[in-house]
C-alpha cells in the first residue's frame, strides 16, 4: 500500500522568542487523513510548533506547506486549517448558532447555505437542541463541541487542536476522546492535536511525534513509540520504565552480555527490534548503555521462576494499589528498585505480595530495552 | 452567647433572633460603632445635598425657614434665558466632549493593549495625568495655552464652545481608556484569534469580537466623561469667555448675588442628571467594579 501523500510537511523550521529557541529545526510530515499528536512535556514547543501551523507565530527559519503550497507567509484567515482553541474561545457574546456560523459569514457564504451547514455541524457534535442557547448556558464539554463544530463547518482540510481536553474532568475526557477519533473518521480529514497527555496521544493518534526542547524526538505509531522508544528520553516520557545503567561487554553472535549495575551480568539477544535507541544493532563492546523493562513486563513469583527469563529476587518494598492493577516495588540487595505492574485478576489478590515478603521478578530477555545511557 | 429560643415568647422570638449567632470577627456590619459610623458618614455626605433638593421646592425667597412646597422656582429657572443658554451650551459642550473622547479613549486603550512600542509605559503614565493633576492647574494652563496660540473667543455660537470642549475632552478622555484598558485585562486573546482563524480579517476581529466585548466599558466609559463635562466648574471657568457661559458657571455666578431657590432647583436638575448617568455607567462596569473610585 503506497502511502498517503503529506496535507503538511514542515520543514525545517526554528522559532526563537528572544533568547528561548522554542521550536528547533523540525522537519515533519503529516499524511492525509491521520490524526497526528504533538506530544512533550509543557514548554517543548509543541504549541508554537501548532501555532505556526496555524499562522499565529512566523517561523524565523525554514516553512510550512499546507497540501503542497507555501504558507509561510499566508496569515491565520487565509489558512485551510482551523483550530481548537485550547479555552475553546468561544464567542460569549453569540448564540452557539451565531458562533457556528461565524467563519461562513465572514467569507459571504449564502444565507441558507450557512442554515444548512451549520445544522449539519451542530448535528455532527449532538448540539442541535442547544442552538439557541448562549455559551455561559453550555458546560465545559458542549463549549468544546461548540468550538469543534465552529471549526468543522469551515471544511478545513486539516483541524488543530491545542491541548483540548486539559480543561475537562476525566470522565468527560475519556467520553471526548472517543468523540474525537469518532468525529475524524466521519469528516476524513486530517487532525493534528497538541497534548502533553500520553495517554491521550496513545489511544486517539496514528502517529506521534514527541518533542523535547523544541526539537522532535521520535515520530512514530502509538504501540512502536511505547515498545521501541528510540530514546532515553521517549522511554522515560511514555508510560513507567525500569532504567539502569549499564555497559555491554561481549558478544557472543547475535547475544549480548550486559554488566547492569545492581543486577549483574544478563544476556540479551542482540537483534533489532529488540534494539533500540541510537545504537542501533550494531552495540560495540564496552559500550555504556541504558537497560530498559516496562514493568507491566515484569512479573512476580514467590518461588519457581520459569526458564529463560530473567530473574531477580529482592524485598517488597511498597505496594500501590490502582484498583484494576498494583504496582509493587520490590528493593533488591544491590539496594536498586524494580516496579513491577500485577493485575489484580481475582477479587482475592496473591497475600503473598506486600512490604517486607521476598519475592522473585522475571522478565523475558526480548522484553528488554537497550537505549542510550 | 447562646439563647434558648424555646422559652421566649413568640412575639420577641423574632427581636432576639438576629443575637443568635455569636460576633464574627469580620461582622462588621453588626457592630453598633460602626453601624454609628456608617450612619454619620450618610449624613455628612448627603444631608447637605437633601436639603439643598429640599430647599427647590420652598415657598420663599431665602434659604432659612420652610415656607411651604411650590414649584414656582422651577418655572422661574425654566424662564430664566441665561440659566437656559447656560444649560444648552453644558449640554452641547458634554455630547461633543462625550462623542470624541470615547472614541479617542476607546482607540489609546486599544492601542496601548495592542501594540508594544518604545516608551510605552511613559505613553501610558503621561495618559493618566490628567486624572491626577489638580483641575485648578488644568484650568489655568488650558487658560495660559489658549492665550498663547490665540484662539479665536468672537466666533459665533457653537463654535464659540471649542476651547472649553477642547479642555473638556483633554481631561476626560483618560478616564475612558482607564476604564476600558481595565476590562481589556480580562480579555482572552484567544477569542480573537479564533475569529482570524475562522477567516475574519484584523479590523473584522476587532469590530465583531472585540468591540463587542469592551461594550460595557464603553458605555460607562462614554457615561463617566459626559457627567465630568457637564458639572466640571474649574477647568470650564478658566477657558469660558463672557458669552460661552455653562450651567455651573452661571450658577455661581448667581450664588455670588444670593441664594435663592431658584439656584437650588437649577443645581437640582444639574444633580439628578449626574446622578441617572453616574448610575448607568456603574450598571454597565459592574464587572470592573474597583473602577467606581476614578469616577471623583
Amino acid at each position: 500500500m503506497a502511502e498517503p501523500p503529506a496535507i503538511i510537511s514542515v520543514q525545517g523550521v526554528s522559532k526563537r522568542f528572544g533568547g528561548i529557541t522554542a521550536v528547533d529545526r523540525v522537519s515533519l510530515d503529516i499524511r492525509q487523513n491521520e490524526f497526528f499528536a504533538l506530544l512533550g512535556p509543557s514548554g517543548c514547543g509543541k504549541t508554537t510548533l501548532l501555532r505556526m501551523l496555524a499562522g499565529f507565530e512566523t517561523p524565523d527559519e525554514g516553512g510550512v506547506l499546507i497540501d503542497g503550497q507555501d504558507m509561510t507567509d499566508v496569515p491565520p484567515n487565509r489558512r485551510p486549517v482551523n483550530m481548537v482553541f485550547q479555552s475553546y474561545a468561544v464567542f460569549p457574546h453569540m448564540s452557539v448558532f451565531d458562533n457556528v456560523a461565524y467563519g461562513l459569514r465572514v467569507a459571504n457564504t449564502p444565507s441558507g447555505e450557512i442554515g444548512e451547514r451549520v445544522h449539519e455541524a451542530l448535528a455532527m457534535v449532538r448540539l442541535s437542541e442547544q442552538a439557541e442557547r448562549k455559551p455561559d448556558q453550555l458546560s465545559g464539554g458542549q463549549r468544546q463541541r461548540v468550538a469543534l463544530a465552529r471549526a468543522l463547518v469551515k471544511r478545513p482540510k486539516v483541524l488543530l487542536l491545542d491541548e483540548p481536553l486539559s480543561a475537562l474532568d476525566a470522565k468527560l475526557r475519556e467520553a471526548m476522546q472517543l468523540e474525537l477519533v469518532r468525529l475524524q473518521h466521519t469528516v476524513g480529514i486530517t487532525f493534528i492535536i497538541v497534548t502533553h497527555d500520553q495517554h491521550e496521544a496513545l489511544s486517539m493518534a496514528n502517529r506521534i511525534a514527541v518533542m523535547e526542547a523544541g526539537q522532535v524526538r521520535q515520530v512514530d505509531g502509538p504501540a512502536q513509540l511505547y515498545e521501541f522508544p528510540g530514546s532515553r528520553f521517549v522511554a522515560d516520557f511514555i508510560g513507567k520504565m525500569n532504567l539502569f545503567p549499564a555497559r555491554v561487554v561481549d558478544r557472543k553472535g547475535t547475544e549480548l552480555m550486559v554488566e547492569v549495575e545492581g543486577l549483574g551480568r544478563l544476556t540479551l539477544p542482540g537483534q533489532a527490534p529488540h534494539l533500540g535507541g541510537p545504537c542501533g544493532v550494531e552495540v560495540p563492546v564496552g559500550q555504556d548503555v541504558g537497560i530498559a523493562v516496562r514493568p507491566e513486563k515484569v512479573h512476580i513469583h514467590s518461588d519457581g521462576v520459569p526458564d529463560g527469563r530473567i530473574a531477580l529476587r529482592g524485598r517488597v518494598s511498597e505496594v500501590a494499589y490502582f484498583g484494576d492493577a498494583s504496582h509493587v516495588y520490590l528493593r533488591l540487595d544491590s539496594g536498586q528498585v524494580i516496579s513491577a505492574n500485577i493485575r489484580n485478576e481475582t477479587r482475592t489478590s496473591d497475600p503473598s505480595v506486600r512490604a517486607g515478603e521476598v519475592l522473585w521478578c522475571s522478565w523475558d530477555p526480548k522484553d528488554t530495552l537497550i537505549l542510550d545511557r | 452567647m447562646t439563647v434558648d429560643t424555646k422559652d421566649v415568647p413568640t412575639g420577641l422570638r423574632w427581636r432576639r433572633a438576629p443575637r443568635r449567632a455569636p460576633l464574627g470577627p469580620l461582622d462588621y456590619t453588626r457592630r453598633w460603632w460602626m453601624r454609628l459610623l456608617v450612619a454619620v458618614t450618610f449624613l455628612l455626605l448627603y444631608a447637605p445635598i437633601l436639603t439643598l433638593v429640599a430647599f427647590s421646592f420652598n415657598d420663599s425667597r431665602r434659604n432659612i425657614v420652610w415656607r411651604g412646597f411650590t414649584l414656582k422656582y422651577y418655572e422661574k429657572a425654566w424662564n430664566n434665558d441665561s440659566l437656559i443658554d447656560a444649560f444648552t451650551n453644558s449640554l452641547s459642550i458634554a455630547v461633543i466632549n462625550t462623542a470624541v473622547a470615547t472614541v479617542l479613549g476607546v482607540l489609546a486603550a486599544i492601542f496601548l493593549w495592542r501594540f508594544r512600542f518604545p516608551g510605552k509605559a511613559a505613553y501610558e503614565g503621561f495618559m493618566v495625568l490628567p486624572i491626577v493633576i489638580p483641575e485648578i492647574c488644568m484650568g489655568v494652563a488650558m487658560m495660559a495655552f489658549f492665550a498663547r496660540v490665540g484662539w479665536p473667543t468672537d466666533l459665533p455660537w457653537p463654535f464659540n464652545l471649542t476651547s472649553i470642549t477642547i479642555a473638556h475632552i483633554a481631561f476626560s478622555f483618560p478616564f475612558v481608556a482607564v476604564i476600558v484598558r481595565a476590562r481589556l485585562v480580562g480579555f482572552n486573546r484567544e477569542l480573537e484569534d479564533a475569529a482570524k482563524d475562522l477567516g475574519a480579517s484584523d479590523w473584522r476581529a476587532l469590530k465583531d469580537i472585540v468591540l463587542p466585548y469592551l461594550k460595557p466599558g464603553i458605555v460607562a466609559g462614554a457615561l463617566i466623561a459626559f457627567t465630568l463635562s457637564l458639572d466640571d466648574f474649574v477647568i470650564t471657568f478658566f477657558t469660558a469667555g463672557p458669552d460661552t457661559i455653562t450651567l455651573p458657571v452661571k450658577i455661581f455666578s448667581m450664588v455670588r448675588f444670593s441664594v435663592t431657590p431658584e439656584v437650588n432647583a437649577a443645581s437640582t436638575v444639574l444633580i439628578v442628571i449626574t446622578v441617572i448617568a453616574t448610575a448607568l455607567a456603574m450598571r454597565f462596569q459592574a464587572p470592573v467594579r474597583k473602577l467606581d473610585s476614578n469616577e471623583g
